[in-house]
């Protein structure tokens, strides 16, 4: 594997795969539904002491 | 037997640091190897004072928390802070005064890189460590795993620091910008660095909390990054195994970006990401309640990591590097603003509803404080990496300016509000010593900071000006030792700002040793009225 087709795979499909895994992470955020398991995960630090 | 196979593992160390100092023909490993000598010497003197030879009696204390690492870290975060803000005012002055070079050990050159590691990696990474022990206990609800594994992190970073530090003076440099420790350093830190990954992981793994609270994900990400940019940047061959002197693996333009890939996510997985899992955790705490949203909070974590990783190449505009690569290094910059906002808006808007704390709380004002400067130094960041801007900024005191502001501001200052929530808390007392000290040492800081920073604004474009300027026939207008002289004025006003943010860290060792000792400072409430004085009757 040279300079060359690593640089080809790095601006095409990786380039690709990274953007989708992002767009899919927003989405799951914000997914309709979250906002309750959010919300319980934002109070674990006032949990204890 | 408590402490026996530490105590042996540490005097081998000092017996090999001593054959190192015997056998190597170059003087300067020589006389670092003497140095590692009497620092693990007295280490295993003082485990050994520690032994103790009856047998082990019941089962060991395995219940609650391991805070023992913790209340180390915040005392070696406030003593190597100091240090570093100290040697910070000196190399200051030393630009001022040039006089003050004291060749061959204090000269800029060597002081220099001792005053970056000392605030980045002592100051920092103490805090870092320190932090992320804590709070990765308290949000898994489960004791450090790997039990004095943390202790060996603790220590080790210590002696990585003093032989750090040690080197530069001794004139030891890979001359690798925020990684100047030569190979072995490296390799030592290294196996301290996977260490800390494993007690880290190893507590997040058998954690009773279902769910991983976001500030972890920070610190890992932080610790994870860090583990590889250290390895892939400091590739290097030795001369030889007794021999100080190592040489980079890469060559040319690609060991220029390979230092700028590690220097630039330096600061943004060391200096930002580490730091952001510190306000995740430690402003609720502070406020008093949740983060304003947690699902900004996961799209600020992925953000940060997806772009930050490209920005590096922005240090190298208009040089060697392949202009694709520049763009790419400016574009992936300016997206950065995404994190930044997302991280401000989350930080501040934690506040919404209980802002009044400002006036009386001033723990919370250094924190919002800090989340102020890393939002101003976030946005002058990417503006900075536009090449056109760079090519006023690029290598003139505007950088410097920048840089202060991310690291006294935004690092500083968060960590600074961290240790005063922690201090109470660790040593069981019921509150800080004074808070009215807090608050001279909030607003000594900020003003300090102020300073600093405007004054490097104006010599900075000052500076570039000159740089650029031409005469009608084509001609540079000033000479490069004018330019530098034309610096004095501001470098004098650069070391007021540095000096009151250092008596603002001295003011803030002197509260929390008091907190420590269990005094508290009879004083009125911030924020009340005072009595009314009862007319006589």
């Amino acid at each position: 594997m040279d300079y060359h087709s690593m640089r080809e795979f790095a601006d095409s499909w990786m380039l690709l795969a990274m953007t989708v895994f992002f767009v899919g992470v927003v989405i799951f955020a914000f997914r309709p539904g979250s906002k309750k398991h959010a919300d319980d995960a934002s109070q674990i630090p006032l949990k204890e002491d | 037997m408590k402490y026996g196979p530490e105590t042996i593992g540490v005097s081998l160390a000092a017996f090999l640091a001593l054959l190192g100092a015997a056998f190597s023909g170059d003087d300067s490993f020589a006389a670092h190897m003497w140095v590692a000598f009497f620092v693990l010497a007295g280490g295993a003197i003082m485990l050994l004072r520690q032994i103790s030879f009856a047998p082990a009696f019941g089962p060991g204390d395995d219940s609650g928390y391991l805070d023992g690492p913790v209340r180390y870290g915040t005392v070696a975060t406030m003593f190597w802070g100091i240090v570093g803000f100290l040697v910070g005012v000196l190399v200051a002055l030393q630009l001022a005064y040039p006089d003050l070079n004291i060749e061959p050990w204090f000269s800029f050159g060597r002081m220099r890189p001792l005053h970056t590691s000392a605030v980045v990696f002592a100051f920092g990474g103490n805090a870092l460590i320190a932090t992320s022990f804590y709070v990765v206990q308290r949000t898994s609800n489960v004791r450090l795993w790997g039990g004095n594994l943390a202790w060996f992190v603790f220590w080790g970073y210590q002696f990585f620091i003093v032989m750090a530090a040690t080197g530069y003076l001794l004139g030891i440099t890979d001359s690798r910008e925020y990684a100047e420790p030569e190979w072995y350093v490296d390799l030592f830190l290294t196996v301290v660095w996977v260490a800390y990954l494993l007690v880290f992981l190893g507590t997040i793994l058998v954690r009773k909390e279902p769910h991983i609270y976001v500030a972890n994900w920070f610190y890992l990400s932080f610790i994870v990054t860090i583990a590889m940019l250290h390895v892939v940047n400091n590739l290097a061959m030795p001369v030889g195994l007794l021999d100080a002197k190592s040489y980079s693996l890469f060559a040319g333009v690609q060991d220029a970006l390979t230092q700028w890939w590690y220097g630039h996510n330096a600061v943004g997985f060391f200096l930002t990401a580490g730091f952001l899992g510190m306000m995740y955790y430690f402003v609720p705490k502070q406020a008093e309640r949740p983060v304003y949203s947690y699902r900004l909070s996961i799209v600020h974590f992925w953000s940060l990591i997806f772009l930050y990783i490209w920005a590096g190449p922005h240090h190298l505009h208009y040089t060697a590097l392949p202009d694709w690569a520049q763009t790419l290094g400016m574009v992936f910059s300016i997206m950065l603003w995404m994190p930044s906002w997302g991280g401000m808006i989350n930080g501040l808007m934690t506040l919404s509803g209980a802002w009044d704390k400002l006036r009386t709380d001033p723990i919370i004002r250094m924190m919002v404080m800090a989340i102020a400067f890393y939002g101003m130094s976030t946005f002058e960041g990417p503006v900075m990496s536009i090449k056109a801007v760079n090519s006023l900024s690029h290598y003139t005191d505007w950088t410097i300016g920048h840089v202060h502001s991310g690291a006294l501001g935004w690092v500083g200052m968060i960590s600074f509000g961290a240790i005063y929530f922690l201090v109470p808390k660790l040593w069981g007392r019921e509150r800080l010593y004074s808070l009215r000290l807090v608050t001279w040492h909030f607003w000594l800081a900020t003003l300090g900071i102020v300073v600093y920073a405007a004054v490097m604004w104006v010599s900075g474009i000052q500076q570039g000006l000159m740089w650029r300027e031409y005469d009608d026939q084509g001609f540079l207008v000033y000479s490069f030792a004018e330019s530098v002289a034309a610096m004095h004025p501001y470098y004098v006003m650069r070391v007021l700002g540095g000096v009151l943010y250092l008596i603002g860290a001295l003011i803030m060792a002197y509260n929390i040793t008091m907190t420590i000792l269990g005094y508290s400072r009879e004083e009125q409430p911030i924020g009340e009225a005072a009595p009314a004085a009862q007319p006589a009757e």
